[in-house]
């Protein structure tokens, strides 16, 4: 006979024992996937990769271009979306009190986070590229830049709300205007926060493939003009990882390991400088 | 004189710049708005043939048939959402267990490394979950688990229909597995930040009354934060609804009907993925399209409904605090 | 934080102005679509490159896509395993021509059967994809293998899951050698399959094929090869068998009778010719017959001109069949007839 307390210690030892089982379920795929990832690209990993553009099967190649086009597009994307992100943010946070706008935007907002990347490349397709008749790299960063949005709003808005209303009450108390208090006062003390929010934005869009096949295309050759198909990265390893050459699948390993490392490192800078803000306060 | 002229001046270009501001932050505020409905614009425009050629009987219709055009959008439908709520059913418990842990037992020091982990989860870029789930895991899935899942549960009298079939590795079932792997991360983090929002107060005195750490996550905290539970449940389920390079890898992509979780099965993002650039001919694009607006929508209702829950739960922490 | 900015800025700046300085050089070509042929396009563009510098741009986005996007004239050439009838070119005023040919492979993975040795004919094969062969050693397949013991076990049928041009050329075989598919299923990049299971890609099927016993699937011939897989004999037009090979897809695309085929609509399937594999298939480029841009234009059909002079071993080593000489004469008449600039003056003299 198991007295009422003994039956609550074991229940309460189990419930804990699983989620410990739940903690190492999660770690367990990370783990599982990341060795994966440095198996198949570790050995494909090479200074060529750095140097050469990407081949055609059977001879040497790199990713040169295809990184450099990803790093382009991301940019430029990053670019277009941060400044409205930003400030349709600070709308929201600052002068949503009242109206309709703002909470329909918010929620608006919040559908386009998690909308279907392929829509949205589908979108930019339509509205975009049939337009001027050719596949650019400005089409693909104008994709990317519509998932950077959504992302910086959220946060940027959450970061501001986090700031002391007395801080602006009291800039407003020395007789700054409000542009002034918002610009120098709010946005640089919700700094750290909202550069958290760009690099995740950064970091969702750099694996980003089904936005760009239908914006950018690839190119097999270095691409720096804009105006022209862009390589990059996801597409490629796309294209790679399902052909049957030994030497594009092992490129397409490289790239795929290439792009976890930088987006998990982004995601580990974000979180450490959201630390030091949070530290600082 | 001048001085005062001057500082009225200034003090009148300083209105003219805060109405400037303000202006510039609503357009932004406003464009969101206008991308979000050019977007639907151009996806109805897009699926117009579809909805001309087929009108209500398109939700209706299982059948796909590209020689003959016709199609419906049943089996994607039924397959997008069995998929996700088959993760669900594997990602709620163990998001749960994960926040409990990183919120009640982690030593302080591993409480952020691996808080920050599982996040990892979430930044990992779906194609690699694709391509680690067709030539790492598939393999892997259908030569150990498929052969015991048939073996054993497939005996059984009324699930067991669900777990029969050759073992192939790619199917419903490991698209499920996969997308709950990637919707964990979401979840846990929600149910995390929610745990820490319950007031210590209210934990201290279960304590002090003698409940259990497990009493009092039971008891205390799950139906404190409850809604905002559900809420972030939610979100995981609209990215596991519109998760598309992950899926496309593993389902299969057939469509039909199967009974079996092991037999491979269509959602609609991986038959976008799969099919949009090899279809041909305006009606089977415009399908295909449709099936993205379809997606659209459902993610609509599901993401109203966390919002929702989310906001009621704001609203309730204003009253406790 | 001040210098960081400026910092970021400057870089910025620089950045955009970097993108800006690759605008002004030689013309560059873009195509896109069918998946088939990108290995071998890319590996010419590479070569071309080396040779002229102009640099020749494919992305594989899928035959569909290729047919889609040249329509749309956002690419300068399309690419479709699928050729287009030439009553949908008259009305998109479009022009194709065959670049490379390949063969469609069935393979499979049956205990006891050595590789290549087992013989079909497009009737069996098509009852197997119907559904209605399905034993090893239905009377059938032991008619056509006397020679082999047949297993007694069930036929696990392997189809492509995505649109492809390699689904395209299988069912328009099925579809001309049995009357039943033809009017139940037909033929398409994606049709409604009647049994058996999906793999993605070629490497999806071959993985399944290679994975399970019993098994039939089909795939490119170049997967069939890098994956070491148990191929089939098939009895082609002329009822012999043949197995599949460069000498067979050779055959099936010199027996062809191109010059009586307008618009060079012509599907290398069950073609007359005593060595001709059955399930072939030539991949095509489609160019808008008036081109807007007539310098970009005229530097497509260079390339294809250079890839059919200087372009065959290339092809052959990445296991792809160079098109007859015959028929690279009557594509560049056909350049001639009918590829002008806006005046009506043809591109190529």
């Amino acid at each position: 006979m198991l007295t009422l307390y003994t039956r609550r210690r074991i229940i309460n030892a189990i419930g804990l024992g699983i989620s410990i089982l739940a903690m190492l379920f999660g770690l367990f795929w990370l783990c599982w996937i990341l060795w994966t990832l440095l198996g198949h690209g570790l050995p494909a990993m090479a200074p060529v990769v750095f140097e050469q553009m990407t081949p055609p099967p059977g001879s040497s190649g790199g990713l040169l271009n295809a990184i450099a086009g990803s790093l382009m597009m991301t940019l430029v994307g990053t670019l277009i979306g941060t400044p409205i992100g930003i400030l349709a943010g600070t709308y929201l946070a600052e002068f949503g009190q009242r109206g309709w706008l703002a909470p329909v935007t918010r929620f608006i907002n919040d559908v386009l986070l998690s909308a279907p990347s392929i829509v949205i490349g589908l979108f930019v397709y339509e509205s975009y590229v049939v337009h001027v008749k050719h596949f650019s790299g400005w089409a693909g960063a104008l994709a990317l830049s519509i998932i950077v949005i959504p992302v910086v709003i959220r946060t940027t808005e959450n970061m501001l709300r986090l700031v002391p209303t007395t801080l602006r009450e009291a800039a407003a108390a020395l007789g700054a205007p409000q542009w002034k208090i918002i610009n120098f006062i709010t946005l640089r003390a919700a700094r750290a926060g909202i550069i958290t929010g760009v690099m995740l934005a950064i970091a969702r869009i750099s694996g980003e493939t089904a936005p760009l096949l239908f914006t950018a295309l690839n190119n097999q050759f270095w691409s720096s003009n804009m105006d022209q198909p862009m390589a990059n990265l996801p597409v490629v390893i796309f294209q790679f990882a399902m052909s049957p050459y030994e030497d594009w699948q092992k490129l397409a390993w490289a790239g795929a390991l290439l792009i976890t490392l930088s987006v998990l490192t982004l995601n580990i800078l974000a979180r450490v400088l959201f630390r030091q803000k949070a530290a600082s306060h | 004189m001048p001085t005062m002229f001057l500082r009225e001046a200034h003090l009148k270009r300083q209105t003219v710049f805060d109405l400037l501001f303000r202006s510039l932050t609503r357009v932004s505020a406003v464009a969101v708005l206008v991308l979000l409905a050019a977007i639907i614009v151009s996806l109805i425009m897009g699926s117009m043939p579809a909805i001309r050629a087929f009108g209500f009987g398109f939700l209706t219709s299982s059948e796909w048939d590209p020689v003959k055009e016709k199609f419906g959008a049943v089996i994607p439908i039924v397959g997008t959402l069995v998929t996700s709520a088959i993760a669900l059913l594997i990602a709620i418990p163990v998001s749960f267990g994960i926040a409990i842990f990183l919120t009640e037992l982690s030593p302080r020091i591993l409480r952020r490394p691996l808080g920050v982990a599982i996040e990892l989860l979430a930044g990992i870029p779906s194609i690699i979950y694709g391509m680690w789930g067709l030539f790492v895991f598939a393999p892997l899935f259908a030569d150990h688990i498929e052969p015991w899942l048939s073996n054993h549960l497939g005996t059984m009298s009324y699930i067991g229909p669900l777990f029969s079939g050759p073992p192939m590795g790619i199917g419903i079932l490991t698209a499920s597995i996969i997308l709950s792997i990637m919707i964990i991360p979401f979840i846990a983090s929600v149910m995390r930040d929610v745990f820490e929002v319950v007031p210590t107060l209210l934990k201290e005195s279960a304590y002090g009354l003698g409940a259990t750490t497990w009493e009092v996550l039971w008891n205390v905290v799950l139906p404190y934060t409850k809604v905002g539970v559900a809420g972030g449940i939610m979100l995981g389920l609209g990215r596991a609804l519109g998760e598309t390079m992950a899926v496309t890898f593993v389902i299969g992509n057939a469509h039909e009907l199967g009974h079996s979780l092991l037999m491979p099965g269509n959602s609609i993002s991986s038959a976008l993925a799969n099919e949009f650039t090899e279809a041909y001919g305006e009606l089977y694009t415009a399908s295909l399209i449709e099936l993205g607006l379809i997606l659209f929508f459902i993610t609509f209702v599901v993401l109203s409904i966390a919002r929702y829950m989310l906001y009621k739960l704001g609203q309730r922490e204003g009253q406790t605090t | 934080m001040n210098g960081k900015l400026k910092q970021l800025i400057i870089g910025i700046t620089a950045a955009t102005a970097l993108a800006y300085a690759g605008a002004s050089q030689a013309i560059d070509i873009t195509g896109a679509g069918a998946t088939f042929p990108y290995p071998i396009y890319a590996k010419w563009a590479e070569a071309y490159k080396a040779q002229t510098g102009i640099g020749m741009n494919y992305q594989s986005i899928g035959s569909g896509g290729g047919i889609k996007q040249i329509t749309a004239k956002t690419v300068d050439f399309g690419a479709s395993d699928m050729p287009l009838k030439p009553d949908e070119l008259e009305k998109n005023g479009l022009m194709q021509f065959p670049t490379v040919v390949g063969g469609v492979v069935p393979v499979i993975n049956v205990a006891g059967i050595g590789a290549g040795t087992l013989k079909l004919d497009g009737t069996t094969l098509a009852n197997i994809y119907l559904g209605k062969i399905t034993k090893w050693n239905d009377p059938a397949l032991v008619a056509l293998n006397k020679d082999i013991k047949l297993p007694d076990e069930n036929i696990t049928v392997v189809h492509r899951s995505d649109g492809s041009g390699t689904s395209f050329i299988f069912t328009n075989y099925l579809s001309k050698v049995s009357a039943e598919w033809k009017s139940t299923i037909g033929e398409s990049t994606a049709v409604s399959w009647k049994t058996g299971i999906g793999g993605k890609g070629n490497e999806g099927v071959a993985a399944n094929v290679q994975r399970m016993k019993n098994t039939i699937g089909y795939v490119e011939y170049a997967y069939a090869l890098q994956n070491k897989m148990n191929f089939v004999q098939m009895k082609n037009h002329d009822g012999q068998f043949v197995k599949p090979d460069e000498n067979s897809f050779r055959a099936a695309a010199a027996g062809a009778q191109w010059d009586k085929a307008p618009g060079f609509y012509k599907i290398l399937t069950n073609e007359a010719g005593k060595e001709s594999w059955p399930i072939s298939g030539a991949t095509f480029v489609l160019m808008h017959k008036t081109q807007e841009k007539p310098e970009t234009g005229k530097e497509v059909l260079k390339f294809f001109d250079w890839a059919y002079d200087k372009g065959e071993k290339l092809a052959v080593n990445l296991d792809y069949v160079p098109l007859p000489e015959n028929v690279v004469k009557l594509i560049r008449a056909e350049w001639k007839a009918q590829i002008k600039n806006t005046s009506g003056t043809p591109l190529m003299k």
